[in-house]
């Protein structure tokens, strides 16, 4: 084997090499399914309040916070009326707050929604698949969804309505 | 170096050949070094030259060079091992019970749970070891070292095995670890019985190479290929393992599915029904022998979810309403599971005996007939807000909790999802006189709206138990290749372990023979066939003995 063939050969060898190493390295931290910022939001399709279905394509132009919610989160609950206040101030600003009850039943939603006063639309994902592909563990957990359907914030935990305002116009960029 | 490539014999080596490979004499050494029997180079890669060990220059040799050593494969691997023990100090983030939401919960766990050294644990990532991308970095580079350490040894080693050692110069029978020169009324008779010698050599299996008085008689040389093979089936091993990494080839999840539910299986177009779950347990005349065991213990015999599987006809959209096509029913019990295209459903976990729905029945006092108005089912997964009873009855759910409790705020409130401790507030109305009266069912009681004299009265009955099973979904594609890998790797080993490659050479010169042996292991063994071979040509074996002074070991 002359002395050229023989660097082609080991640049060939190495080179099939590297790619299953990056490859290796690749699959073992991307976690696949998981949403990062900068990623496009996941359409889906639920109920609302009505019993229409709706999805998450609809609102598409339109600056979307997405909230993950339960009767049972005291946190959720807590940040509520800060979110309605939200949703009444930049209404006439193409942004919509969604509140998106996890897994309960509609009679036990219904009723919490009537305790904390709520007006903005509340969509129902009782078989827990958006919450699944949204990848949410604690709650509440909120996305901030741009005009174009990119997500540009994933937060976790309770928000007041200051940080709501700055994670919205962070957004709205 | 161009002085050592042209062997006295006249043939030329490749740069770096330890043992010419015509005449296999050691070119690296002067005739006074040769003298000396301990000298003789290693017969290891049969003095051939090694790719790594000859050109160094470029970066890609350099590369090459690291990788094709086995003293930084024995390193790489034995940091893999420390690092990979060090993983087991103290649980993985996946197998801690508790459910760790964020980085900073998960920090706080170790930290609290295991102090300073827990936090340093965190702090440096040990907490998620064996995804991390430098250990996934280690085995990679165990892999690359697998590949590129064979190819470095095979290819010469296959080049030198192909092209059988014969007519050697006399130093290179001289310095292999069996050389026995042959007292001269030996040499005579071995050469006037050459043939009937390889007749027999060949009877114990050998295959002879060469004419006349130089001869190689060699057996085993499947050994050599052995560590090869073996490497080439760790390959494919870590290919396949490498390859799960890929979302279409594996899936492992984990899903709860109550009796009635049917259920998305993540990662699939598929859905799962749990029709049933049972527990069945040993009748007491099924005991082989007495087991003493007190009264009312029982054991398990078998755990089982009856399921149907279903698959998605519509585009799976996440909350959409799917259009369901059965394509499997059957029952998964314990390491049996039920599989469509490669998915696998197992039993692993079950909770039995979950409030499911409460049973009443209708009671109207003022009904001139019968009292009994009707039953009163009502679901505690997805409740109904109005049920008919009856022909004139309406039983209304206004406010429903799960697991009750009356919150901070004086509210009434759910601990969370599931039915522990329902409290159903109702209306029940009788749609002819439109007599409406309030009730609430609270942990397991009555609050009436007319405590006195109510009108309507619900009367209990057993609620409905439901059995939910933990499933775990599964689907493995690469498992076969996986498994042809160790097979391969199992073979090689075998290969390498039960054979071993014997060389035995007769060599013929200025009168004299000389017998000189090569194996690659069983020493023992070789020198056995030696003695063998001195009794079939009525030598003594103490030419054989001989050869048991410490001479280095030129394996």
């Amino acid at each position: 084997m002359g002395k050229e063939k023989r660097i082609y050969m080991r640049i060939g060898v190495l080179g099939i090499l590297l790619i299953a190493l990056v490859f290796a390295i690749y699959s073992s931290i991307s976690k696949p399914g998981l949403l990062k910022v900068g990623d496009e939001a996941p359409n889906f399709s639920l109920k609302d309040r009505e019993d229409k279905n709706v999805t998450l394509a609809d609102l598409k132009g339109k600056t979307v916070i997405l909230n993950f919610w339960g009767t049972w989160c005291e946190p959720c609950r807590n940040e509520m009326p800060a979110l309605e206040k939200i949703y009444q101030k930049y209404k006439s600003d193409d942004v919509v707050v969604i509140g998106l009850n996890v897994g309960e039943a509609k009679l036990t939603a219904e009723q919490f929604i009537r305790q904390v006063e709520v007006t903005f639309p509340i969509w129902f994902d009782s078989r827990k698949e958006v919450t699944k592909r949204y990848s949410v563990g604690k709650m509440p957990t909120t996305y901030f969804i741009d005009k174009d359907g990119v997500i540009r914030v994933i937060k976790t935990g309770e928000m007041t309505e200051r940080v709501m305002e700055q994670l919205l116009s962070e957004t709205k960029q | 170096m161009s002085d050592d490539r042209k062997c006295e014999c006249g043939h030329t080596n490749p740069i770096g050949t330890v043992l010419c490979e015509s005449c296999g004499k050691p070119l690296l050494m002067t005739d006074a070094e040769l003298e000396e029997a301990d000298n003789f180079p290693s017969m290891r890669y049969e003095g051939m030259a090694r790719r790594s060990k000859t050109y160094s220059r470029k970066l890609v040799d350099k590369v090459w060079n690291f990788f094709s050593s086995v003293k930084i494969a024995v390193i790489i691997i034995i940091i893999t091992l420390v690092m990979a023990s060090v993983g087991t100090i103290l649980p993985q983030k996946m197998y801690v019970q508790v459910p760790l939401l964020d980085e900073q919960m998960t920090r706080d766990y170790y930290s609290g749970t295991y102090g300073l050294f827990g936090d340093i644990y965190y702090l440096l990532g040990f907490h998620e070891m064996y995804n991390s991308w430098w250990f996934v970095t280690l085995m990679a580079m165990i892999g690359i070292s697998l590949v590129i350490c064979s190819l470095d040894r095979i290819i010469p080693l296959y080049k030198a095995l192909r092209k059988p050692r014969i007519n050697q110069h006399l130093a290179f029978y001289r310095g292999q670890r069996l050389f026995i020169p042959l007292p001269v009324e030996g040499a005579k008779e071995l050469d006037a019985t050459m043939d009937q010698t390889k007749g027999w050599l060949k009877k114990r299996g050998y295959k002879i190479f060469g004419e006349g008085t130089s001869i190689l008689a060699e057996k085993g040389r499947i050994s050599r290929w052995g560590p090869y093979i073996n490497h080439v089936g760790l390959i494919v091993f870590l290919l396949g393992v490498l390859l799960r990494g890929v979302p279409a080839f594996h899936i492992e999840e984990f899903i709860w599915v109550r009796e009635g539910q049917t259920v998305s299986i993540p990662g699939t177009k598929l859905f799962v029904k749990n029709l049933e779950y049972k527990t069945e347990y040993y009748a007491e005349d099924e005991y082989v022998e007495e087991l003493g065991m007190k009264e009312g213990m029982v054991i398990p015999k078998n755990f089982q979810t009856d399921v149907i599987i279903y698959k998605n006809e519509n585009e799976n959209l996440p909350g959409a309403e799917p259009n369901l096509t059965q394509v499997k029913e059957g029952p998964i019990t314990v390491n049996h599971p039920i599989t469509y295209q490669g998915i696998s459903l197992f039993q692993l976990d079950r909770r039995e005996q979950i409030l499911g729905a409460l049973n009443f029945t209708l009671i109207d006092m003022d009904s001139p007939d019968s009292k009994e108005i009707g039953e009163v089912k009502i679901d505690l997964f997805d409740p109904s807000s109005e049920i008919k009873v009856g022909e004139n009855y309406v039983v209304r759910i206004l406010d429903y909790f799960p697991d009750y409790q009356m919150g901070t705020d004086n509210r009434p409130q759910t601990k969370g999802v599931l039915p522990n401790n329902p409290m159903v507030a109702m209306e029940i109305v009788d749609t002819k006189t439109n007599v409406l009266e309030r009730v609430a069912y609270v942990a397991g009681g009555f609050v009436q709206q007319n405590e006195n004299t109510p009108r309507f009265q619900l009367a209990t009955h057993m609620p409905d138990l439901i059995d939910s099973s933990g499933l775990i979904v599964r689907k493995d594609t690469m498992l076969p290749l996986i498994l042809f890998g160790a097979i391969v790797s199992m073979i090689g080993l075998v290969m390498g372990f039960y054979w071993n490659h014997r060389r035995i050479w007769i060599h013929m010169e200025a009168g004299r023979i000389y017998v000189a042996g090569h194996t690659n292991k069983n020493w023992f063994g070789l020198k056995q066939e030696a003695k063998f071979l001195m009794k079939h040509l009525n030598l003594s074996n103490d030419l054989v003995a001989v050869q048991d002074k410490d001479k280095k070991k030129n394996t």
